[in-house]
């Protein structure tokens, strides 16, 4: 404890030094981005971060899951944040942390005899490195927040249920079909089945790019489940490979309406529900 | 005892499964709904789903054996309003119940049964 408090008594004596120490240093670093950040700001974030690390440093200067360290974490998620919108990249922004190396070693070693020192140095470095480290986790986490929301909504946006006509729906499928997707789909299908009291449903597969067992599975359960909402389905857009790959593949759609176009479907729909499309006879 | 109520609607009857069922629950309407068949008259049955939450592959068989029944003994049967949820896991449990007319609510399910009626009166 002592230890780690002549380090926090250092850099608190030598506090004006080492921020200008550390200023030059990152303002002469490569990954400076002079384009995205003015110097002001930086300067004030360095300031605000040294008075936070030092602060937590007298408390417990070996483990950063200390509670004592949550400040500091919590200031350096908030550049973290700040510098992504500005469009800094990881390592430009771990650097920030990294940076403050030289000039706490530039102070220890003004201080300090070759044993202390080299001991100062080592918990420091540590220390930092832990810090960088925990930037770039922070980083990740963000960017996995991020894929995951977008897999959300992609997967929302890609399973639209659509009223063609009084008591006809259609989906169209775009892209791979896999078990999540299924499952959304069925579901989606069948609560508009309910809300529009569909009695025929369209499936179009234009836009599924292969179909294998798994995907005929699927669709074929989801048949299965408007069927017994009492809605018949008929599957449409069935590609000539497609239609050569599901009998190569043994795959019985024998019980389902299948037709190659959505408008053939469309004709097959309206004329199940009694309606008609007439031509009027055109005056030009 | 604990019954389901069968509600004679015209030439067709109505049940309305509203509880869990169980088996001897689903035994006594077997009985009662085979009676009410041949005493009535009925030429249809709807079946309402309408409020079960919750179904397993025993109230599949049910309905699929008491379609069955009611065919023996000339009627039709439709299952109708059954929820999405209940669709999806019985078709995850692997019963279609092929053969089994279904509509999405008794409006439907009733208009259905008139019009195979009409075909068969023709």
């Amino acid at each position: 404890m002592a230890q780690a408090n002549k380090l926090a008594q250092l850099v608190q004596k030598h506090e004006q030094d080492v921020l200008k120490n550390w200023l030059g240093q990152q303002l002469s670093a490569v990954t400076r981005r002079a384009d995205l950040m003015k110097e002001s700001e930086l300067q004030s974030q360095s300031r605000q971060f040294l008075q936070s690390f030092v602060g937590a440093l007298q408390t417990n200067p070996d483990n950063i899951d200390d509670p004592a360290w949550s400040p500091v974490k919590e200031f350096l998620e908030g550049v973290w944040r700040s510098r992504a919108v500005q469009g800094f990249s990881p390592s430009e922004t771990a650097s920030f942390v990294f940076s403050l190396k030289q000039p706490v070693f530039e102070v220890t070693r003004l201080e300090l005899d070759a044993q202390e020192f080299a001991k100062e140095i080592w918990q420091v470095t540590n220390l930092l490195d832990k810090l960088g480290l925990y930037t770039t986790e922070v980083y990740q986490k963000s960017r996995e927040a991020v894929i995951s929301r977008q897999q959300q909504e992609l997967m929302e946006l890609s399973t639209p249920v659509v009223q063609l006509w009084d008591h006809i729906v259609a989906l169209p499928l775009i892209g791979i079909l896999d078990s999540a997707r299924a499952q959304i789909v069925m579901e989606n299908l069948l609560q508009k089945i309910v809300d529009t009291e569909a009695l025929i449903a369209i499936i179009d597969i234009t836009g599924v790019p292969t179909v294998d067992t798994l995907v005929a599975q699927h669709l074929l359960k989801t048949v299965s489940a408007a069927r017994l909402m009492g809605a018949d389905c008929i599957i449409s857009g069935i590609r000539p490979p497609i239609a050569q790959t599901i009998v190569h593949l043994g795959i019985n759609l024998t019980e389902i309406i299948t037709k190659a176009t959505l408008a053939d479907a469309f004709a097959v729909a309206l004329q199940r529900t009694g309606a008609k499309v007439t031509r009027d006879s055109v005056n030009h | 005892m604990e019954r389901i109520p069968i509600l004679k609607m015209g030439k067709f009857l109505l049940v309305t499964i509203q509880v869990d069922m169980h088996d001897q629950l689903a035994l006594t309407l077997q009985d009662d709904l085979t009676n009410r068949i041949v005493n009535d008259h009925a030429h249809g049955v709807l079946i309402d789903i309408a409020s079960l939450e919750i179904v397993d592959s025993f109230i599949g068989r049910m309905i699929a054996n008491i379609v069955g029944m009611a065919r023996m003994l000339d009627a039709e049967t439709v299952v109708v309003g059954m929820r999405p949820a209940v669709a999806i896991t019985l078709v995850e449990l692997g019963m279609t119940l092929s053969g089994v007319r279904t509509a999405l609510n008794v409006d439907n399910g009733m208009a259905m049964l008139n019009a195979s009626l009409q075909r068969q009166g023709a």
